[in-house]
């Protein structure tokens, strides 16, 4: 098992690594969502070098804790924290959504070690990661499942059927993570089908929840370790992001949804990324509600 | 895995003509004794689909997803995942259709162990009517990689057919009905996936039938026979994968027939017509709901509505071969 430390700064490198390796393999492949992986890049480092208790040389070890990714789209993010994490060789990035590839457009668990499940139509994720949250309850082990959802992934009814479940059976165990990115393929989620409060949506239905800045590491661990303290309901963490953060040309750009950067691009997102590579940080307060 | 031997339960369903719900809702309950990683999700039909007796036992390994089929096999998936052996359970319409991308996305592309077992396929559902009857869940799921597809034929085979499926890691549908069945299978009979049952094979026509066909083709092969007519009949529960085999040496006969309690678009027929088209040259002739939905009225009346009683597959059967000019002088 790596060593899960809470180190800031040594997360907060790591962080700016895996957006390197994002971005280098997005351009390799011509094709891909960028601005999703980016967003969600923190919360991805904090989990697998912080939190996750998971073994990479032996990915179906019966007591870790489980990554569900329901943003399927954000494979790119996946495929390289797991990479770096010791799952499989590095070199095996640049082979992403080529033919012959188990680094599929969308993350395929029969053809990867270290994918949970495959996913990549939205919505499902949830209900997923809630069953294995049931079952691991069932077996009688302490691991703890983690889902990553994105925001405009909220409009999916099945997502409100899996957190009335998860409440109904006080999965405890399931912490889900929401990366309010707030844009999607069409634009603005607020323009497109407006989604909030979503914190008030989760306290409804059951929820503890969490809202913090999705960038800022401190409050992402702060969260993570917070959810595994409450007992009796899943909690989500709110995250609020930025899309395509860190890399200032993609930022808050809806174009780069599902568009990989040009080797121009790249260069550009390169050199801001090892120019000290201090990611700005808005500030912002952790708020925590609970259900009932 | 158990000798053959074993596979024949206590007290079983041979002879007994049950609904196969009933016997799955049995069989579950007597597997839930043996298997503590069965699990059980239903979606608010648990007294339906009789897994009602499995949840009342095993209040710890049954989860009652509510109203929300998405849900539950997104779920089933999930519980996989941690080795248990899920059986998801709703009508076969509610399964197949709202949760269709589910199962595909969800159970098979990740060729997860889950168990869709289905009820209230067909329009032997009755009364409740079309939005109910399900003649389209074979197609939807048969389409679907990696899936395998069993229709049990009567309550004996259902009973083997669920305890078969325990011993196969894979994603599984099995189609069950409403309705009570006439028993079809003899008391020696053993259940593989992927093998059809011969009950006769017949030189001018053989009918290949699954579900509640089974008894119907049976019956129609007598008449048939006292016509002059040598019918075979076969019970091809396992639609997928299909026994390729069997049916090659069924084709020797003039006319090969399917019978299913479901579209003739996408299911037995379909799959029937698929590989048989492409190896031998043979008329066949689909029996099934002839592309149009179901209707309200009791299982009897609506399986002579739809022209899927025995008289009426024997009387179809005739004036084909009279067509095709294939009738035996």
């Amino acid at each position: 098992m790596p060593v899960q430390k809470r180190d800031i700064e040594y997360l907060k490198n790591q962080a700016r690594l895996l957006r390197i390796e994002i971005l280098k393999m997005l351009t390799e492949a011509g094709s891909g969502h960028t601005g999703g992986s980016l967003s969600a890049a923190d919360i991805v480092t904090a989990l697998y070098f912080y939190k996750l208790r998971h073994k990479p040389e032996n990915p179906s070890w019966a007591e870790r804790d489980r990554f569900v990714l329901s943003k399927g789209h954000a494979a790119p993010l996946l495929y390289a924290v797991l990479a770096m994490s010791g799952y499989f060789d590095r070199s095996l990035l640049k082979t992403l959504r080529k033919l012959g590839s188990p680094l599929q457009g969308h993350p395929c668990s029969k053809m990867l070690p270290g994918v949970e499940i495959s996913t990549g139509s939205l919505g499902q994720g949830l209900s997923v990661a809630n069953g294995i949250a049931m079952g691991l309850k069932l077996q009688g082990l302490s691991s703890r499942v983690y889902c990553l959802l994105g925001d405009g992934e909220l409009q999916e009814g099945q997502v409100w059927e899996a957190a009335m479940s998860a409440a109904h059976y006080k999965s405890d165990n399931l912490c889900a993570i929401v990366d309010l990115n707030g844009l999607q393929i069409d634009g603005p989620i607020s323009s497109v089908k407006n989604i909030e409060p979503v914190d008030k949506k989760f306290q409804a239905f059951g929820w503890n929840t969490i809202e913090i800045n999705g960038h800022d590491m401190t409050q992402i661990v702060d969260a993570l370790d917070k959810a595994e303290e409450l007992k009796g309901a899943p909690t989500v963490i709110l995250a609020r992001t930025i899309k395509g953060k860190g890399v200032s040309i993609f930022e808050g750009k809806v174009k780069y949804h599902g568009v990989a950067p040009t080797p121009e691009e790249l260069e550009i997102a390169l050199k801001e990324l090892s120019s000290g590579g201090e990611v700005k940080v808005p500030g912002g307060e952790v708020t925590v509600g609970t259900g009932n | 895995m158990g000798q053959a031997t074993d596979r024949v339960p206590v007290n079983s369903f041979c002879g007994i003509e049950a609904a196969t719900r009933d016997a799955y809702g049995e069989t579950l309950f007597k597997l839930g004794q043996e298997n503590p990683d069965i699990v059980v999700l239903d979606a608010d039909l648990s007294s339906s689909t009789k897994t009602s007796k499995f949840a009342k036992a095993f209040p710890e390994r049954f989860f009652n997803m509510g109203v929300s089929e998405q849900d539950l096999m997104a779920t089933a998936a999930g519980l996989s995942l941690t080795g248990k052996i899920p059986f998801a359970s709703t009508f076969a319409i509610f399964a197949t259709g709202r949760a269709w991308e589910q199962i595909r996305q969800g159970i098979a592309y990740s060729h997860l162990n889950v168990k869709i077992v289905a009820t209230h396929g067909g329009i032997t559902v009755g009364e409740d009517g079309a939005s109910h009857q399900a003649i389209e869940d074979i197609a939807l799921m048969r389409v679907i990689p990696e899936m395998t597809v069993i229709v049990p034929a009567d309550a004996y085979e259902t009973e083997l057919v669920i305890r078969e499926i325990v011993n196969f890691y894979g994603p599984v549908y099995v189609r069950l009905g409403r309705a009570k069945v006439k028993p079809v299978m003899p008391p020696d009979y053993q259940f593989r996936i992927g093998k059809g049952f011969v009950f006769r094979l017949g030189n001018d026509v053989n009918i290949i039938a699954c579900g509640v066909m089974v008894a119907e083709a049976l019956e129609a092969a007598d008449i048939l026979r006292k016509n002059g007519i040598d019918a075979g009949v076969i019970n091809m529960s396992t639609i997928k994968p299909l026994d390729e085999e069997l049916l090659l040496e069924s084709a020797k006969a003039r006319l090969i027939v399917t019978a299913e309690e479901h579209s003739v678009i996408g299911g037995l027929g379909g799959a029937v017509c698929e590989f048989l088209s492409s190896v031998i040259p043979r008329p066949i002739l689909r029996i099934g709901v002839k592309d149009r939905f179901g209707c309200s009225g009791s299982s009897k009346e609506l399986m002579k509505f739809f022209g899927l009683t025995s008289h009426q597959i024997a009387d179809e059967i005739i004036k084909k071969l009279e067509t095709l000019h294939l009738m035996v002088k």
